[in-house]
């Protein structure tokens, strides 16, 4: 095996420029010249813009321009676009209002950019942005999810009832059928709280103007630069893409919300050809809450039919899902896609329905976030088995495990458009409710009743899909591009590897995980691979990371280039070793004459590929490849999250007392790496289930708009965790046998920790279970038992 | 204007500040030491923790001319030249990093800690971060990141402080 290869839990290369302060992220770069914009947005959710007088802003010292929405338009600059389209049931397409950079004539939500102030400090430009004069006709304002579909409001006129879609998946009929003939209904009522993605880096963009070459380069925050190229180049229109290079450096954590295409970058690199100077942008806080895409803001009705025996017999779901004032980048495609598709869960559930209406209000867009749709499809599926097995009087550990698609049944066609690749749910569920000494916890709950806390347990079995995505398939559902992922491998003259990755790494140690598989796949040292990516003008046509697509699907562009390094080198080994190509093996690095001890290093074809003294005829010289890798499907990792809580009755304060993750992501590659993701994807979760919501006021303005009034995650209310591996079942849909695992622990984590609580409490308590909530909770159980 | 002068990472710097200029942006934008990130607008997420005079003071709530005449550290100067400080090792071992932008808040703020605590429980590790967010890594790697880091300090000769 190659020390540092593929399993083995080597630390992270890029760690040390972070330890020791020499990370480049975007606000650390100054460009000469440079000058600062401020963005002036809306604080009304819905009004008129009856008039933009520039002069106040324009008449403080520094400023330099002052640009609205009619000078964009003026110069023609395109909307922005959502790059999903999916047809309502009738067939008619969404119906989608324009999304300009600056707002035209209307404002749609609090922090709507209505101008852009450029100054020579940034103190000045924000002194101009406060000197601007706005003048608004405030309108009435759609805030409520609930109730927007019969609000006397329309935020986009293309949209009646400020419905997009009417949407819908699997057999209704087949379902109906089902439930006529059930012995037993369980019918609940979901809200998804509404998230704020929280990367700690806030956004940021510099966009500069090359008159001497035409070209554009941008430096941004973003998770897939040549996606942000692409929709600037074909629908913005700031420049032709090969005038336009999109760097995104050290960025901080996304989360999905670098993903999407944002207003700013697009008026400041639109700007920097303006004004003839770089103009740089970088987001406070507060905007961060008003202006990044949200995720989730659902409410669902789901029912789940059963035979008296606790079979699945159907399932039906209707939703409303919230997009917000405009939409987003890939908004359509997360509460349809990337939700419904994911419902039957890990169950044998034959017949399934669901219909999602997505509306239009006056809040913030929202888009994907850290699991996007997959955790609302978990968080149902798991809260409502739970009911089940409660109504049965079954075990929720048994009526899941009577349920499970069977080990044998893959590949397994889900009722719902999926094909499962591999999994092996019983092995995880077993492992985790061994670990959790889950037999023992009816002494530990008497053990805590004795202290006078009240002591619960919660499973969570969830499924994802990821390793976004076959192109055929997401093209056929609405997708406006290929989700393949690309990558080249070049060695230079003296054997080091350089390895350009259309992925964007942001946290997840693309670094190290991707130099460990070429390492594994080359036989070179890891120490000699680099990994380069997040530059336009330096790597191949690539997607870029989320939907826990870079190892999955980049990672085998990755491999596959490498194998078509070797079958060089074979012929190169071929001509030197004066032996048939058949005979060449290649292992570790050598190259070697079958049954002999002829042999070359892979460092030494190299060379002779780059310095051809004795060449095979009609070969070209040099040591590169590339490849392209469009995976035939997702992967689908699932697993067991078992939550133990205690809570103290007094206050309604829960504490996660236990918490064990059994996760199944086929072959992994960094187990450490990987285990740091299942953390971080827990932590997101169990702040969704607790601590974590957007508020809005009636009038559309966001309450919890600050860390003060948004709680996010600290590291006193988490606890440590549990985390293990599952037997295994291998990805068929790569030849790695991997599965993503970026998101997992945001998926399967809220339901877990909200059954934990049910048990503990005897009654259901909404996301954010907090301490007011399930001291109500406690209360008002306590007063149905009198 | 007035000048401020201040030893940053055992160097004598002194510069012209408007009166409102935040340490963080002195640190930041004149002295182009970006290992000091801004991750918030309300002083709480603590990615800009530095240390004023050997405590851990968030740069983003003190003014520049605050510390005129004062030694701040920040997270360019915890090493001694390529051998880094246990601390930057220990997050390094233990994957205590993922995007890496709130590790430089966290690595000062954790040292204040063992500087004051040189045996934390987790639980006392994880009560004094409250200061510092991570979105990243659930903070389970930097607890134990910070409990490795403190017994190798407690390990170490009084005399290699």
């Amino acid at each position: 095996m190659v020390e540092k290869g593929i399993g083995a839990a080597v630390p992270r290369k890029e760690d040390r420029r972070f330890v020791t302060g020499r990370g480049r992220y975007v606000d650390d770069i100054n460009l000469p010249g440079q000058t600062h914009a401020v963005f002036v947005r809306s604080p009304h959710a819905h009004a008129r813009i009856r008039g933009i007088d520039k002069q106040p802003a324009l008449a403080v010292p520094g400023v330099i321009a002052v640009f609205t929405g009619e000078d964009t338009k003026a110069d023609g600059l395109g909307d922005l676009i959502c790059g999903w389209l999916v047809k309502s049931k009738d067939g008619s397409p969404m119906k989608m209002g324009p999304h300009p950079v600056l707002a035209r004539e209307k404002v749609r939500y609090v922090g709507d950019p209505v101008a852009v102030v450029i100054a020579e400090t940034l103190a000045a430009a924000r002194d101009g942005a406060e000197a601007l004069a706005v003048d608004y006709e405030e309108l009435p304002a759609v805030v409520d999810l609930a109730t927007a579909h019969d609000a006397p409001v329309l935020v986009h006129d293309e949209a009646p009832n400020n419905l997009v879609y009417d949407w819908e998946l699997g057999d209704r009929a087949a379902v109906e059928e089902a439930f006529a003939r059930a012995a037993v209904v369980v019918r609940q009522q979901h809200l998804q709280n509404r998230l704020v993605p929280n990367a700690l880096e806030p956004r940021a963009a510099i966009g500069s103007y090359d008159p001497g070459t035409d070209s554009f380069t941008l430096y941004l925050t973003s998770q897939n630069p040549h996606v942000h190229r692409l929709v600037m180049s074909a629908f913005i229109g700031i420049a032709p893409e090969h005038k336009l290079r999109v760097v995104a450096p050290d960025v901080g954590g996304g989360f999905g919300s670098k993903i999407f295409i944002y207003n700013e970058e697009c008026v400041v690199t639109w700007a920097a050809k303006k004004i003839g100077r770089p103009v740089k942008w970088r987001e406070e806080r507060s905007e961060a809450f008003l202006c990044d895409a949200h995720g989730r803001d659902h409410i669902t009705e789901a029912e789940l039919a059963l035979d008296r025996e606790g079979n699945f017999l159907a399932l039906r779901v209707s939703t409303k899902a919230n997009l917000g004032a405009y939409m987003s980048t890939f908004s359509s495609s997360i509460p349809t896609y990337l939700y419904a598709t994911l419902l039957a869960g890990q169950y044998r559930t034959p017949a399934i329905y669901a219909e999602v209406r997505t509306y239009y209000t006056n809040t913030t867009p929202v888009d994907a976030y850290r699991g996007a749709g997959r955790p609302e499809a978990c968080f149902l599926v798991e809260t409502l088995v739970d009911a089940a097995a409660r109504e049965l009087g079954m075990d929720p550990a048994e009526i899941r495990r009577k349920n499970f698609i069977p080990r044998d049944a893959f590949p397994y066609q889900t009722p719902v458009a999926l094909v499962y690749d591999s999994g092996d749910y019983e092995a995880a569920l077993n492992k985790a409710l061994e670990i959790a000494d889950y037999a023992g916890f009816p002494a530990r709950r008497a053990e805590a009743e004795r202290r006078g806390r009240r002591r619960g347990i919660g499973l969570s079995c969830y499924i994802e899909a990821c390793g976004i995505a076959p192109s055929q398939v997401a093209i056929s559902l609405g997708a406006g591009v290929g989700l393949w992922e690309s990558a080249e491998v070049r060695f230079t003259h003296t054997g080091k590897v350089q390895v350009f990755t259309g992925t964007h790494t942001h946290g997840q140690g693309h670094e190290t995980t991707f130099s460990q598989l070429v390492a594994e796949k080359l036989g070179v040292p890891f120490e000699d691979v680099e990994i380069i990516h997040g530059d336009t003008a330096g790597t191949p046509v690539g997607m870029g990371t989320y939907g826990s697509r870079s190892l999955a699907v980049g990672g085998e562009a990755i491999v596959r280039a490498c194998d078509k390094l070797i079958e060089k080198g074979r012929k190169i080994a071929a001509h030197l070793l004066e032996a048939s190509e058949a005979d060449i093996e290649f292992e570790g690095g050598v190259f070697r004459v079958r049954g002999t001890d002829r042999q070359k290093t892979i460092q030494e074809i190299v060379f002779t590929a780059y310095v051809p003294s004795s060449y095979p005829e009609g070969l070209e010289p040099g040591m590169e490849a590339s490849a392209y890798f469009d995976p035939p499907n997702f992967t689908f990792p699932s697993g067991t999250y078992v939550c133990e809580v205690e809570v103290d009755p007094e206050t309604g304060r829960v504490e996660i007392v236990n918490f064990v993750a059994v996760d199944d992501f086929g072959r992994v590659i960094n187990p450490m790496i990987v285990e740091g993701q299942v953390h971080g994807g827990l932590v997101q979760g169990i702040g969704q289930a607790l601590l974590e919501q957007a508020v809005y006021d009636d009038s559309g303005q966001l309450l919890t708009g600050s860390y003060m009034d948004y709680c996010l995650p600290r590291a006193d209310d988490v606890p440590s965790f549990t985390v293990s591996f599952a037997p295994g079942s291998p990805s068929g849909s790569n030849s790695l046998g991997v599965k993503g695992c970026g998101e997992a622990g945001a998926i399967g984590a809220p339901a877990a920790v909200i059954n934990a609580i049910r048990d503990a409490v005897g009654t259901r308590v909404e996301m954010p279970a907090t301490p007011e909530r399930v001291w109500r909770a406690l209360a008002g159980a306590a007063q149905a038992a009198e | 204007m007035p000048t401020v002068s201040m030893t940053v990472n055992g160097r004598q710097v002194s510069g012209e500040v408007e009166p409102r200029t935040l340490l963080v942006e002195f640190l930041r934008y004149q002295l182009g030491l970006t290992g000091t990130h801004v991750g918030c607008d309300t002083s709480q997420c603590g990615c800009c923790v530095v240390h004023v005079d050997g405590e851990s003071v968030k740069s983003c709530t003190v003014l520049a001319v605050q510390c005129d005449g004062a030694s701040v550290t920040t997270i360019e100067g915890l090493a001694k030249g390529d051998e880094l400080h246990p601390l930057q090792r220990a997050f390094n071992e233990h994957h205590g990093l993922q995007c890496g932008f709130c590790t430089p808040g966290m690595i000062m703020s954790a040292l204040d800690l063992l500087q004051r605590n040189p045996s934390p429980s987790e639980a006392e590790v994880r009560q004094w971060l409250e200061g510092n967010f991570c979105r990243c890594t659930g903070y389970h790697n930097i607890v134990k990141a910070i409990l490795a880091a403190a017994e190798e300090m407690r390990a170490m000769p009084r005399a290699a402080e």
